[in-house]
């Protein structure tokens, strides 16, 4: 089937292309920071997490959002989801990829990672975290797979697909559940330390995700003969509706639990946030920018007129998208990590060559999603044509 | 030159071949009459000994001068590097300087706000406001790093020393993220251009590893004290918490003292005299 892939119009080589300078530029830019080390990151001694974490955490989230295609069609035999359950997979598939290569660019000795897996440490969060991504990974590829082929061969998936698919499931709420137990359950970080963090994680996961799919369904639409269904992304901007909506009221109640108690240790972060703390306030900016992108998407998206309007639809999906992305991926780790334990406040910012590591590692990741995508609409467009 | 220095290399290697494929046989034939051919663990016997180290400090007794002697006995015998000063141009070419807040320190001060943040007093009596606070890694009872390591690179051990293994650690920096006391720093750059002088007696680390104060367990193993309470003039004792007449117990019998963070129940072994 991969032979799929080396077949495209100019256009699609153009994009390849492009792809591979990104991922190039940033090879480049990680050989100097694996001879030389860390340092070249904005992290410092307090800010010990940065863009790379950050945009792992994200990327998690967006992984476990293709579930949201999954349960429907799966669970509840929703025949509209049929075409695009495979790109909710795939695009879960290339999340993955991303968010591991941004685990391993993040590491201080990356050639000591296999340590995870020679010394298993079942009370370290961490350790569950690399078994459900890679689990959720493998799942996905698999099934993915499997039922792409199928549809080539015009035959019914191999049975064993079944069970795959429905333990892919818990998978899906795994890894963000996982991801979100790495920050909550550490004493001392008052930000993180709140038993709502993993719902938090899963609303906006389920938010960004389908909105995200949202935007490659129209890109598919516009670049390849494949159609995934103008209903099938209604019903996907419904889910995205509730779903940020789910993440805004999360928010509501963390900002209401911190500032109603007034215990300084939970209240410093979120004052950092979204106010400033002794002067110190690149994130508010970003912070309201975050809210009001979702909060505005939200709107947009519960009344039907502006819902069903297609133009307006991707940039209400990209707004969502972006929103989640500062909340989830730049809030996190500023809001944890500032102020230090000690309280001490030092901002941190990523440098130029940390972006650049961290665009090679999305350029990867599209790649993958190109790849897999180009697959997956030939295919369909075979079986259609 | 060449051939000959071939041809003896290759002779030296026979030679060592033959040796390697005879040393167990050997060993057997030896093993009789000359006990076991296993290295031999001895234990010191001078070695300090504790069923949980802790430490006290007498902040009534910390000056700012007794505060650099501790800082500089600690840093210069673990040889933490000092990102301030210029690296050997000759030895090392091509290393980059740490950014600001990069550094690594495993024993400093703070004012008292900073080292008990939880305890902040509006009216904090004057001589608090300005004391330097030494603060440390608290070697906790319950240590959040541990517990965070995915590979048990740092560890608690029996005598309730928290230590690194710098050879297994990969550098993920989760404990630092778990560390309630700040107590971890990471090696963002390669610290040995920027250690003025090596002390041989204790390793050097590499880029990409955590590091924190490991209490001087090499000392404790020789009998010897930490390097801060030699330095310290009275102000930190190190001793057994749990030996009910140990010279730390008798002062927390007879002082009243305070530690850090103490509502998250991370149980630390740093006592304060306040």
């Amino acid at each position: 089937m991969l032979e799929i892939a080396i077949k495209g119009s100019k256009k699609y080589w153009l994009w390849i292309a492009l792809l591979l300078a990104v991922m190039g530029a940033g090879a480049i830019a990680y050989a100097d920071q694996f001879l030389n080390g860390l340092v070249i990151t904005g992290m410092s001694r307090d800010v010990s997490w940065g863009f790379y974490i950050a945009n792992f955490t994200f990327l998690v989230g967006v992984a476990a959002g293709g579930v949201m295609v999954v349960i429907p069609y799966y669970l509840h035999d929703y025949e509209r989801f049929h075409r695009i359950t495979i790109l909710g997979e795939f695009l879960a598939v290339a999340c993955l990829v991303m968010c591991l290569l941004f685990i391993v660019v993040d590491l201080g000795q990356p050639i000591r990672m296999l340590n995870v897996l020679l010394y298993p440490t079942p009370h370290s969060m961490l350790f569950w975290d690399m078994i459900v991504l890679n689990g959720y990974l493998f799942l996905n590829i698999v099934v993915g797979w499997k039922v792409l082929e199928a549809e080539r061969n015009q035959i019914e998936p191999v049975w064993w697909t079944k069970p795959l698919v429905y333990l892919s499931i818990p998978f899906a709420i795994g890894i963000h559940t996982v991801t979100a137990y790495l920050y909550c359950g550490l004493p001392g970080r008052g930000y993180w330390l709140t038993a709502i963090l993993a719902p938090r994680f899963l609303a906006s996961a389920f938010a960004a995700g389908p909105a995200f799919l949202i935007i490659l369904c129209y890109i598919i639409k516009k670049f390849t003969k494949f159609d995934p269904g103008w209903e099938a992304m209604q019903t996907l901007s419904k889910i995205v509706c509730y779903a940020i909506i789910a993440n805004l009221f999360f928010f509501a109640c963390e900002v209401f639990v911190v500032y109603y108690s007034g215990i300084p240790g939970h209240l410093s972060h979120m004052q950092y946030l979204l106010f400033g703390l002794h002067g110190h306030n690149m994130m508010v900016p970003w912070m309201w920018s975050a809210l009001i992108l979702m909060g505005l998407g939200a709107i947009f998206l519960l009344i039907p007129k502006l819902r069903n309007n297609r133009a307006l639809l991707p940039v209400t999906c990209a707004m969502i998208f972006f929103g989640a992305w500062i909340d989830k991926a730049l809030g996190m780790i500023a809001g944890g990590f500032v102020p230090s334990p000690l309280h001490h406040v030092n901002e941190y910012a990523p440098t130029l060559q940390e972006g650049i590591i961290a665009m090679g590692v999305y350029g990867a990741g599209f790649f993958v999603l190109t790849i897999l995508y180009k697959l997956a609409t030939t295919v369909k467009e075979e079986v259609r044509g | 030159m060449m051939i000959k220095s071939r041809r003896s290399f290759l002779k030296v290697a026979g030679i060592a071949a033959i040796g390697m494929g005879a040393a167990p046989v050997m060993n057997l034939a030896a093993s009789d009459s000359h006990g076991s051919t296993q290295p031999k663990t001895a234990k010191n016997e001078e070695a300090l000994h504790a069923k949980r180290w802790g430490m006290v400090i007498d902040t009534s007794k910390l000056t700012e001068e007794v505060v650099e002697a501790v800082k500089k006995a600690c840093h210069k015998s673990h040889n933490v590097p000092d990102f301030n000063i210029e690296p050997d141009a000759e030895k090392y070419s091509g290393n980059r300087p740490a950014r600001d807040g990069q550094e690594i320190k495993w024993i400093w001060d703070e004012h008292f706000h900073y080292a008990f943040p939880d305890k902040e007093d509006e009216f904090l009596a004057e001589k608090f406001h300005d004391l330097p606070f030494l603060v440390t890694c608290n070697h906790c009872k319950n240590p959040p790093c541990v517990q965070a390591c995915p590979t048990q690179a740092t560890f608690k051990r029996e005598d309730g020393i928290v230590l690194m293994d710098y050879h297994r650690c990969i550098g993920c920096r989760f404990c630092m993220a778990a560390c309630p006391y700040g107590s971890r720093n990471f090696n963002f750059t390669d610290p040995r251009p920027f250690i003025e002088e090596t002390d041989p007696d204790f390793p050097t680390r590499t880029k990409g590893v955590v590091e924190k104060c490991n209490l001087c367990a090499e000392r404790l193993a020789k009998g010897e004290q930490p390097h801060c309470v030699e330095a310290s003039e009275g102000a930190i004792v190190v001793g057994d918490l749990e030996d009910p007449d140990s010279e730390i117990r008798s002062l927390l019998a007879e002082h009243y003292t305070i530690r850090r963070k103490q509502s998250l129940g991370t149980e630390p072994s740093v006592y304060y005299i306040v």
